[in-house]
This record gives structure tokens, C-alpha cells and sequence, in this order.
């Protein structure tokens, strides 16, 4: 997989044989990015934030999300397993972390690295970082940890890209430190280390493919978690489950759910909100400053944070009990990352995000903004002549989008039903008056209906 | 003036529900015009506080957005009570919503001072009993 052709990569793609162009994904989509043409859904790439609501939301299951196969492992000498905090939640009560861990190993990789313990680094190195830049940035401060609330930023919130925490996600970091560590266990190159995150979602898939933060990422490769769920399944009765292998601790482990990063941050005023739609609507308030006495804002896209992501298997809300039962569990042990070290580290800049989040303005009608006003007023005059229903027949979500669609010339007044109706109504008069005339060769008498001045009526 | 665009909201009093549909919009049509992210909020946050004022104070409004490549002009004209003493409604935290309203988390005072700061000319008239006006300029080129 690599950045397709100029464009943008995109990991949420659709399976056209089975889209029924059903119309149901138009409406959900956080960005109007899905249209139904021609009887099949597209994707408009550039305002895609792979947010995976249309995955979800999708009868057909025509929309899906690319990972890598663990075909990709056989790149790498060695490779570590890089799981998601949320991949523990999807087993039962039974299966500890560490038998997760084991049965990883067993299917295929060298070595794990537990994102949750790069979570708990990461929570530290907020801290940190609040401690340090507090008074001076924004307010509040926007976690960065979700890539398609990053990725809704970009294209519906530019305004707010400052409030961005400029720390890496737990993810990215878990595979630096994955690779440092394991490199100088095995005495190998960290080059030759494969970092495989677990993943619930494609969001992540095109944060490790397509950063932002920073110009490459140290993931090598995004594997499924309901694939890989099955992988483990397979291998649980083989692993012993009482393997040391688990370090994470509560802290870490809580970044998997709603809510559990901003306990771990636990500094100040902490506003959690997921679900994308609720999402928008508090980065709204964010946006007209009525949150200033918020600190810190947990924004995840999946209803019930990344134990809600689309490639999670479980129940998010049985995953939820799953996940309080082992943060109240684990929550007694120290890190699994060193405070002084991390510390240290975040000094150094290990942690920093090392390019702004740049705006992505895909919703400006034209370059130009004298053009772009133009375009807007007679977006708005078509919108008045469309009946409102937003009943997304047309394909485009809402008017106002068919509107948008009708003046970046990708659609016709006539998709509405309404318009096309009146369109015909007014071609069928058309019609009748047009039977009532008399080409001149014919003689008075037959002209039916015909009186009058010899002259058959002409209008225009 | 020729590249003018005017979008035109009505606002009904006491119709909370409707909270931030003209500053959505407001902030929608500003986006897809390009402009630039500071006006955009600052634009947005000067409609929001218009159109709460209507909102809250007035029987019926209505928002208007004037958008040129130069400038942005919000203007709010309600049917209302009308302000008695605009020096004091200037006041940062001076308000005369009721509680009711507060409670609801509306009505802290801050409109005007919100106003002031994100707009580069702001104009408020007022006739007792009769309504409001306001006039919030945002320049394009200022930061
Ligand atoms: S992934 Fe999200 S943003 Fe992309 S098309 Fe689907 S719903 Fe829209
Ligand atoms: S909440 Fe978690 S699973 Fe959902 S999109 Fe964000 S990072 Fe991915």
C-alpha cells in the first residue's frame, strides 16, 4: 500500500459489486463526502477523514477498510506485534492481557510491544507538556491521539489546528520505543524490525500510512483487529495465559475506551466526547470559545472511544465492562514506562510532533475567493428552488450538498425528483400547446380547436 | 459593491433549539469561500453572538452576513425591548437575562465583550421598546 497517485491515501474504500447505491452512508458521513451516483456510492477523496462511519453504517458491507495481510510479515528479519490498549477488551474476562500477548507471538511475530505501555509514556509527556506550554497555547488543548478527529480538524476546524497537543499518539510511539528496545535485545538493526500495529480502525491505518505529525511513521505495517482476533482466538488454548509478558498498566490500558485518556492525563478540567457527530459539536463550542474553562479535550471518533472502531469484533458496550474490569485490575502498578525517563525523553524531543497539522480546505468552492462568492450566491439561489426535504434521492446528502454538487458542475438541478418533476410538468404543457398548432399548409378547417386569426399561435 | 454575497438568517426569540444555525452557516459559507481559518472563527463567533442576543432578548431577528473579498459584515436587526443603557451592556459580565437563562448557560455577560474582540468595528443602536441594531465589521486582511 502505498500514497495512491498524487491523491490522498485512503484506507476506508468501496467494494462497488456490492453497493447497492441504497443511500444510506450519504447521510451519515461527518464531511459530505459520499455520493450515490449512477446508482453506486463514491467517495470524494479529498474530504475523506476515514473516520469509518459509512463502514459501519453500511447494509451492504460495500465499504471496507485495507490493512495489511500478515503476508507483509515475511518483509521483515524480525517483527513485533504492536497491540491496540482496545485489543484486550475484545477477549472474555478469562483471557488476560498477558495470554493475548502470548498467542501473538505465536502467530507469527518475534517479539510485542504493548501500546497501552506507550500510552502510559504518552500520558506522562502530556503532562509534561501541560506543566511547560499551559499558560501560553490555546484553550483548551485537543488530545491528538484520534487520526480521524485530527482528520475532521483539518477539514472542518482549521481554527482549532493550534489547539492540537503536538505530542506523537501512543501508536506511533510504541513503535519507536518497540523498535529501540527490541533491536537492542535481539542485537539487531531497528531497521530490521518490522512494527506491526493492531489496529480498530482505519483511521489509524492512514495515520501509520499517510502521517501527519511527522513525515514518515515508524509503523511498517496495520493489521486488522478482527483479523488478528482470530488469529489469537485460534491460539489461546496452545499459550499459557499466566505469561509475564503484560507490563501496561491501568493508566495505559484506559486509553482503549471513552474517557480513560483523559483520566490517565488527569490534569485540570478534562472534557471526553466521542462519537463523531458529538465531536463536531463540541469542537463547535470550542470554536466560539465557550469552552475556555475546559483544559484538556478527549475527542474520540467511535462512539465508546477505540473499543468502538470499526475493525473491533466485540460489543463496544460489553468491551467497556471488559475494559473497566482490567484498569481497576492493573490500575495499582506503577507504568510500565519510567516517569524519569520519559521525562528526560520529552526534553529531548522524543515525543514532539515535528510539523504543524496543516489545514486541508477542501470545502472552499473555488481558489479564488472573488470567484468562490460567486459560485456561493449561486449556490444559494439554486438552494432556494430545491424543495429542502433533504430526502437525499438525488444522492447528494442534503439541498444544500446537491446545491454545492450543481455549482462545482458534478451535478444537475434535474437529480432532484422535485426539479425534474416541475421540469416535466412544464414540458408536458409545452406539449399540448405544441399539439394545438397548425403548420400553415393545412387547411383553417382542420386546425383543431383552430379559430380565430389564421395565424397558428406561436409562443416562446 | 459588486462581489457582494448576502446571507440572510431569521431568528425567532426564546427558539434555543436553534442556537447556532446562522453561525453555522455563517461559518459554512465563509469556509467554502475560502476564507481565511482567523475570519472564518472570528466571523462565526460574531454571529453566534447576535444571533444568541435575538435569542434571548428579542421577540425576532434576523442575522445577516455580508461577505466581500475585503471584508466581512455581520449585522443583527431585532424586534425586541431594546437596550436602556448600551454603556452598561457593553460591560464585560453585565447581563439582564433572567436566570432562567443563565442557568441554561446563555446570558453571562460576555456577548459584547466577545463581540469587540473578534470584530475590527462594531456599531450597536438601539430604540427602547422598539429593537436593536449591530454591525460587526471584520476586515479580511487583518489578523
Ligand atoms: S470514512 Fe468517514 S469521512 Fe470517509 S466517506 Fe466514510 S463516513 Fe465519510
Ligand atoms: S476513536 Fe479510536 S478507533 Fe475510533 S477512529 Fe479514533 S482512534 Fe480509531
Amino acid at each position: 500500500m502505498t500514497r495512491e497517485e498524487g491523491g490522498y491515501f485512503h484506507s476506508v474504500r468501496l467494494d462497488l459489486d456490492k453497493c447497492k447505491g441504497c443511500t444510506n452512508c450519504i447521510k451519515r458521513c461527518p464531511v459530505e463526502a459520499i455520493r450515490v451516483r449512477e446508482g453506486k456510492a463514491q467517495i470524494m477523496q479529498e474530504r475523506c477523514i476515514d473516520c469509518g462511519e459509512c463502514v459501519r453504517v453500511c447494509p451492504n458491507h460495500a465499504k471496507y477498510v485495507v490493512t495489511d495481510g500478515l503476508e507483509r510479515l515475511q518483509d521483515f528479519r524480525y517483527r513485533v506485534a504492536l497491540p491496540a490498549p482496545a485489543f484486550y477488551g475484545q477477549f472474555r474476562p478469562d483471557v488476560p492481557p498477558g495470554g493475548v500477548l502470548a498467542a501473538l507471538l505465536k502467530a507469527g511475530f518475534d517479539g510485542v510491544f504493548e501500546v497501552a505501555v506507550a500510552a502510559e509514556a504518552v500520558t506522562l509527556a502530556i503532562r509534561a507538556y501541560l506543566e511547560r506550554g499551559m499558560p501560553r497555547t490555546a484553550r483548551p488543548l485537543i488530545s491528538s491521539a484520534c487520526p480521524a478527529v485530527i482528520r475532521l480538524m483539518q477539514v472542518r476546524f482549521p481554527s482549532l489546528l493550534g489547539h492540537i497537543i503536538p505530542v506523537e499518539t501512543p501508536m506511533e510511539i510504541a513503535a519507536r520505543l518497540a523498535k529501540e528496545e527490541k533491536a537492542r535485545e535481539w542485537g539487531v538493526t531497528p531497521r530490521e524490525i518490522g512494527a506491526f500495529f493492531v489496529a480498530p480502525c482505519a483511521a489509524k491505518v492512514t495515520a501509520a500510512k499517510q502521517p501527519e505529525g511527522s513525515p514518515v511513521s515508524s509503523v511498517d505495517g496495520v493489521l486488522s483487529m478482527s483479523a488478528m482476533y482470530a488469529e489469537v482466538l485460534r491460539r489461546l488454548p496452545d499459550v499459557d495465559l499466566s505469561a509475564e509478558l503484560h507490563r501496561s498498566s491501568g493508566m495505559g490500558i484506559g486509553w482503549g475506551s471513552a474517557g480513560g485518556e483523559g483520566r490517565a492525563v488527569g490534569t485540570g478540567t478534562v472534557l471526553a466526547v466521542d462519537g463523531i457527530h458529538n465531536v463536531v459539536t463540541v469542537l463547535e463550542e470550542v470554536e466560539r470559545g465557550t469552552l475556555a474553562d475546559v483544559d484538556f479535550i478527549e475527542a474520540q471518533a467511535c462512539v465508546g472511544g477505540c473499543i468502538g472502531g470499526p475493525l473491533a469484533v466485540q460489543n463496544p458496550f460489553i468491551s467497556r465492562v471488559r475494559m473497566r474490569r482490567l484498569v481497576e485490575e492493573y490500575g495499582g502498578r506503577a507504568p510500565g514506562a519510567g516517569e524519569a525517563e520519559v521525562r528526560r525523553r520529552f526534553r529531548q524531543g522524543f515525543f514532539d510532533m515535528v510539523r504543524p497539522i496543516a489545514p486541508r480546505p477542501v470545502l472552499r468552492l473555488d481558489e479564488d475567493v472573488t470567484r468562490a462568492i460567486r459560485k456561493m450566491d449561486r449556490l444559494e439561489k439554486t438552494l432556494a428552488r430545491l424543495p429542502g426535504l433533504d430526502c437525499g434521492a438525488c444522492g447528494s446528502p442534503t439541498c444544500r450538498a446537491l446545491a454545492e454538487d450543481i455549482v462545482r458542475e458534478k451535478a444537475f438541478e434535474t437529480d432532484c425528483i422535485f426539479q425534474l418533476r416541475e421540469h416535466l410538468e412544464e414540458l408536458a404543457e409545452r406539449m399540448v400547446q405544441l399539439t394545438r398548432i397548425v403548420p400553415p399548409a393545412l387547411s383553417r378547417e382542420r386546425a383543431p380547436g383552430g379559430g380565430g386569426s389564421g395565424d397558428p399561435e406561436r409562443r416562446d | 459593491m459588486a462581489e457582494e454575497l448576502v446571507l440572510e438568517f431569521e431568528v425567532g426569540g426564546l427558539d434555543f433549539a436553534a442556537v447556532g444555525e446562522a453561525s453555522g452557516g455563517v461559518k459554512r459559507a465563509l469556509q467554502q469561500v475560502g476564507m481565511g481559518a482567523s475570519v472564518v472563527r472570528r466571523a462565526a463567533v460574531c454571529a453566534f453572538e447576535v444571533e444568541t442576543n435575538i435569542v434571548i432578548h428579542a421577540t425576532r431577528g434576523v442575522v445577516r452576513a455580508r461577505i466581500s473579498p475585503e471584508r466581512v459584515v455581520v449585522e443583527a436587526e431585532d424586534e425586541g425591548p431594546g437596550i436602556r443603557d448600551l454603556e452598561l451592556a457593553m460591560r464585560e459580565g453585565y447581563s439582564t437575562a433572567p436566570a432562567y437563562i443563565r442557568e441554561m448557560g446563555f446570558g453571562a455577560g460576555m456577548g459584547f465583550a466577545n463581540m469587540r474582540r473578534c470584530s475590527d468595528s462594531m456599531e450597536v443602536s438601539s430604540e427602547v421598546g422598539k429593537g436593536t441594531r449591530v454591525r460587526l465589521v471584520i476586515e479580511v486582511g487583518k489578523p
